[in-house]
C-alpha cells in the first residue's frame, strides 16, 4: 500500500509516513537522547542557518533600509526619504506596465503550459518506440541556458529572421509581423519564447508525477471497463494534484521573477516603453542604468512583498494538503 | 532569484560601504610628490579598463602595463578588462564604495566625475599632471571638476554621419550634404534608388539620443549647454525645439522600418550591420565607429573601400554654432588614496608616443599632441581634422547631466521615436530625474 500514498513529494518520490508521537517519559537516557538531538539538530543547522542569514535575511534588510533613502550609489545614504521611492514607482506608468507585463506572464504560464504539458506527459507516459528520444526532446529547451535561448530567439524573430522568411516562403506573408518591435506585440512573443523554455520543466515534473500512478490502480479500471480517457480523467488526474499544485507553485514564483529571457530577447528601448518590461528588469534599468540605487532597492522590496504574498496565499489555500506537516503545522 | 542575487550585492555594498567609513579617518590633501620619493618603493597597482573583448585594444593595454614596468621595475600592475556597462554600473561604484577600489580605472567625465569628486574618490592630478594636460588642450576639461584635473583623457573624438559612398554616387549625390535641408534632399534622393536612407539603433536608446542631442546642439547656444551640465536647468525653450526639430525630420521617415527593436552595434542585424554590409547609407556614429563596423562586416574590404565620413550638417538659422560638435572620450582616473606612481602611469599613457601606439591600433583617435601620425584611416582622420576645427566640443549630453538624468531624457527621446512621446515630455523628464 505504500505506493497509493497520495501525499507525492516534489519529483515523484513517496514521503516518508507520518511517524505518531510518542509519550513524554522522563529518565536519564531520554534525557541524554534528548541532548544529543539538540546537539545533532544545531550542529547541522548551523551552517545552512548561517548562510541564509548572512546571504538571504541580512541582505533584505539592507535592501529595506536602503530604499528608504534618495540615494545614488555614490557614498554613503544620507538623504531619508522615508517611503517616497514606493509612492514614486507606483506613480510610474512604466512600473505599472511591468506589473501588467508580470501579470501577464504568470497567467500566460498557466494557462498555456499547463495543458500543454498535461497533454504531452500522459502522450509520453503511454509505451511506445521511441518514447525515451520523445522525452529528451521535450526537455531540450529547459536545459538551454537562459542567455542562449534569449538570443537564439532574437535572431529568429528579428524582422529579416527566420520566422518571417519562413512565413513569406510559406505563402503566409500576410502574418509577417515585427516579433520584438511592435510594441502592442512583444509581450505576447516573449510569452511564447517563455512557454517554450519552459514548458518541458512541467512536463517532466508531471512524467515523474504519472510515475507514482501505481499501475494496479490503472487496471482495476481496465477491469472495470473503463477507456483510456476514463481513467485519465478519474484515476490519473485527481493522483497527479499534488505534482500539478506543485509545478503551479514554481512557475508562479519564476514568472513573477521573470528577468533573464526578456533581458537578453528585448531591447533597452522596447523595455523603456514599457512594451516588455517586467518588474525585475525595471528593477536593474532603474536601479543601475539610470544609477538610482535607493529607488532600485525600493523596487527589489515590492517585488520581493508581491512574491512573498503570492507564495503565501498559495500555500495556504492551494498547497495546504501536500504540505502539511512540513510548513503549515503538525501533521494529525 | 533576481531578488536574492539583488540582494547579496546589496550585502556585498552594505560590508564595504562600514569598511570605507572606518578606514576614513587618514589620508589627507594629495601634493605633487618629490621626485626622489617616486618609484623608490615596490608598488602594485591595479588597472580596470573597458577593453574586455579580445582584439587590439586589450592587447595593447598588456603591452603598455608590461612597458611600464619595464620601463619602472618597482611598479606592477595588474590589468583587468571588464565589459564597459558592468564595470561603469556595477562593479566599479561599488568597489569606490569599498576600502578598497581599483588604482586606477576607467573614467567617463562629465556628470559622473562630478559625483564622484564630491564623494571624494579620486586623487586631484592637477599639480603632477600639468604639462600632459596642456599638451591635451581642451579634451582635459571634460575630466575637470572646479578647475581641478581628477582624470586624463586618452581617446577623444567627434560624432558625424558615417556614410557609403558608392550608394551616394549611385544616387547621384554629388557631394556629403551640410546643412538639414541638403540632408533631406539627400534621404529622398536615396529612397529613389531603393536603399534605407539612415540606419538608427534605436533599441539600444543612445544612438537615437544622439539625433536629439544634435538637435539640441543646433538649436541652444553653447552658454545654455555649459549652464545646463553645471546647473541640471532645462528650462531654455530650445531643449524643446530640439524635440520638435527631431519630430519633423522623424517624420519624412529617414530611418529603417522597425528601428525601435534594432541594436546599435555588435551584431549583423543591428544598425552598424546595416551600413558594414551595404543596405543602409549612413549612421549617426562616433569615431570609435570604424572598429565595431569592422566586426560586424561580411567583406571588410569592400567596407573600406566605400565608407566615408561628413560632420552633422548645420541648421540654417538656429542659434547654435555651427561648428561646434558633439564629443566625447574615455578616461582614466586615479582613486584618492592610488599611490602617486599611479598618476606617473596615467602620464605615461597620454605621452606622444603611447598615444600614437594606441592610434595605431585604429579603435579610436589620440588625444595628446605628437600622436597624429598613427592615425592612418581616411575616415578617422576626417574625423581629427573636424575635432581639431570643431569651434566647440559638447560632450554627449547623457554623460554630461550624469546617468540619472541622462537615462531619462534618453528614455523620453525614444518615445518621440516610438510615436507616443512629445519634446515637451522630454524636457519634464529630465527636469523629473534631476529631483530623483
Amino acid at each position: 500500500m505504500t505506493a497509493t500514498n497520495p501525499h507525492l513529494d516534489l519529483v515523484g518520490g513517496a514521503t516518508a509516513p507520518p511517524t505518531g508521537r510518542r509519550p513524554a517519559r522522563r529518565s536519564p537516557y531520554r534525557a541524554a537522547e534528548t541532548r544529543r538531538k539538540w546537539f545533532e539538530i544545531i550542529g547541522l543547522t548551523t551552517p545552512a542557518v548561517i548562510v541564509y542569514v548572512m546571504f538571504v535575511l541580512v541582505p533584505m534588510g539592507f535592501a529595506f533600509y536602503y530604499s528608504l533613502f534618495r540615494w545614488r550609489g555614490v557614498g554613503p545614504p544620507t538623504d531619508y526619504v522615508g517611503f517616497d521611492n514606493y509612492v514614486l514607482a507606483f506613480q510610474d506608468p512604466i512600473f505599472l506596465d511591468a506589473l501588467r507585463n508580470n501579470a501577464i506572464i504568470v497567467f500566460g504560464s498557466l494557462l498555456i503550459q499547463g495543458p500543454v504539458a498535461l497533454g504531452v506527459a500522459l502522450l509520453l507516459n503511454r509505451t511506445f518506440r521511441g518514447r525515451t528520444l520523445f522525452r529528451l526532446l521535450a526537455f531540450v529547451p529547459y536545459v538551454l541556458a537562459e542567455v542562449t535561448v534569449g538570443i537564439m530567439w532574437k535572431l529568429l524573430l528579428s524582422d529579416a529572421g527566420t520566422v518571417n522568411a519562413l512565413l513569406q516562403s510559406l505563402g503566409m506573408g500576410g502574418l509577417v509581423q515585427a516579433w520584438l518591435a511592435d510594441l502592442d506585440l512583444v509581450i505576447w512573443t516573449l510569452l511564447f519564447v517563455l512557454t517554450w523554455k519552459y514548458v518541458g520543466f512541467a512536463i517532466i515534473l508531471l512524467l515523474a508525477g504519472l510515475s507514482n500512478v501505481p499501475q494496479e490502480l490503472n487496471e482495476a479500471a481496465a477491469i472495470d471497463g473503463a477507456s483510456w480517457w476514463q481513467t485519465q480523467r478519474h484515476i490519473t488526474l485527481p493522483l497527479l494534484g499534488p505534482t500539478i499544485r506543485i509545478w503551479m507553485f514554481l512557475s508562479m514564483i519564476g514568472s513573477l521573477q521573470a528577468f533573464d529571457i526578456i533581458w537578453v530577447t528585448s531591447v533597452p528601448a522596447v523595455r523603456s516603453l514599457g512594451a516588455s518590461a517586467t518588474m525585475a528588469t525595471y528593477m536593474v534599468d532603474n536601479g543601475f542604468f539610470a544609477r538610482l540605487w535607493g529607488y532600485g532597492n525600493a523596487v527589489a522590496v515590492i517585488l520581493f512583498v508581491i512574491s512573498f504574498v503570492a507564495a503565501l496565499i498559495f500555500q495556504r489555500f492551494l498547497l495546504r494538503r501536500d504540505i502539511q506537516g512540513a510548513v503549515t503545522g503538525r501533521a494529525k | 532569484m533576481a531578488i536574492k542575487r539583488r540582494a547579496s550585492s546589496v550585502l556585498a555594498l552594505s560590508i564595504t560601504t562600514a569598511l570605507l567609513v572606518a578606514g576614513c579617518g587618514g589620508g589627507g590633501e594629495s601634493e605633487a610628490p618629490s621626485q626622489d620619493e617616486l618609484f623608490k618603493n615596490p608598488v602594485t597597482l591595479t588597472w580596470w579598463h573597458n577593453a574586455s573583448q579580445d582584439g587590439p585594444g586589450k592587447t595593447y593595454w598588456e603591452k603598455v602595463a608590461k612597458d611600464f614596468n619595464t620601463l619602472h621595475p618597482t611598479v606592477t600592475i595588474n590589468v583587468e578588462g571588464i565589459e564597459t556597462n558592468q564595470l561603469q554600473r556595477t562593479r566599479l561604484p561599488a568597489a569606490l564604495l569599498s576600502s578598497d577600489p581599483p588604482d586606477i580605472f576607467q573614467s567617463w567625465g562629465g556628470g559622473e566625475i562630478r559625483e564622484q569628486v564630491e564623494a571624494d574618490y579620486l586623487k586631484d592630478l592637477t599639480e603632477q599632471a600639468k604639462d600632459e594636460v596642456a599638451n591635451i588642450g581642451s579634451a582635459a576639461e571634460i575630466w575637470q571638476v572646479d578647475g581641478k584635473q581628477y582624470g586624463l583623457p586618452y581617446r577623444m573624438g567627434i560624432e558625424g554621419i558615417w556614410y557609403n559612398k558608392d550608394m551616394f554616387q549611385r544616387a547621384g549625390i554629388a557631394a556629403p550634404p551640410t546643412t538639414l535641408d541638403e540632408l533631406n534632399d539627400t534621404v529622398n534622393k536615396l529612397k529613389a534608388i531603393n536603399v534605407i536612407p539612415i540606419a538608427v539603433g534605436a533599441g539600444d536608446k543612445w544612438p537615437a539620443a544622439h539625433w536629439w542631442y544634435n538637435f539640441a546642439l543646433r538649436a541652444c547656444s553653447i552658454d545654455t549647454l555649459k549652464k545646463a551640465s553645471t546647473d541640471l536647468t532645462f528650462d531654455d525653450p530650445c531643449f524643446v525645439k530640439a524635440g520638435q526639430d527631431l519630430k519633423a525630420f522623424i517624420d519624412t521617415k529617414p530611418f529603417q522600418n522597425n528601428f525601435i527593436a534594432t541594436p546599435g552595434q555588435n551584431d549583423p542585424t543591428s544598425a552598424n550591420g546595416l551600413l558594414a554590409n551595404g543596405k543602409a547609407a549612413m549612421e549617426l556614429m562616433g569615431d570609435w565607429n570604424k572598429g565595431t563596423l569592422d566586426t560586424v562586416a561580411a567583406d571588410k574590404e569592400a567596407l573600406n573601400k566605400f565608407i566615408g565620413w561628413f560632420p552633422v550638417p548645420a541648421i540654417a538659422g538656429s542659434p547654435g554654432d555651427p561648428k561646434a560638435a558633439l564629443g566625447g572620450g574615455d578616461g582614466f582616473a586615479c582613486a584618492k588614496n592610488a599611490p602617486p606612481e599611479c598618476v606617473e602611469f596615467l602620464k605615461y599613457i597620454v605621452s606622444p608616443e603611447v598615444q600614437k601606439g594606441y592610434a595605431e591600433t585604429g579603435t579610436g583617435l589620440p588625444v595628446a599632441k605628437g600622436a597624429e601620425a598613427g592615425v592612418a584611416d581616411p575616415a578617422l582622420k576626417s574625423i581629427l581634422d573636424a575635432t581639431t576645427g570643431a569651434t566647440y566640443v559638447q560632450l554627449w549630453l547623457d554623460t554630461a547631466f550624469g546617468s540619472t538624468i541622462g537615462n531619462a531624457m534618453n528614455d523620453a527621446i525614444v518615445a518621440i521615436f516610438a510615436g507616443n512621446g512629445t519634446p515637451e515630455k522630454v524636457v519634464e523628464a529630465m527636469k523629473a530625474a534631476a529631483r530623483k
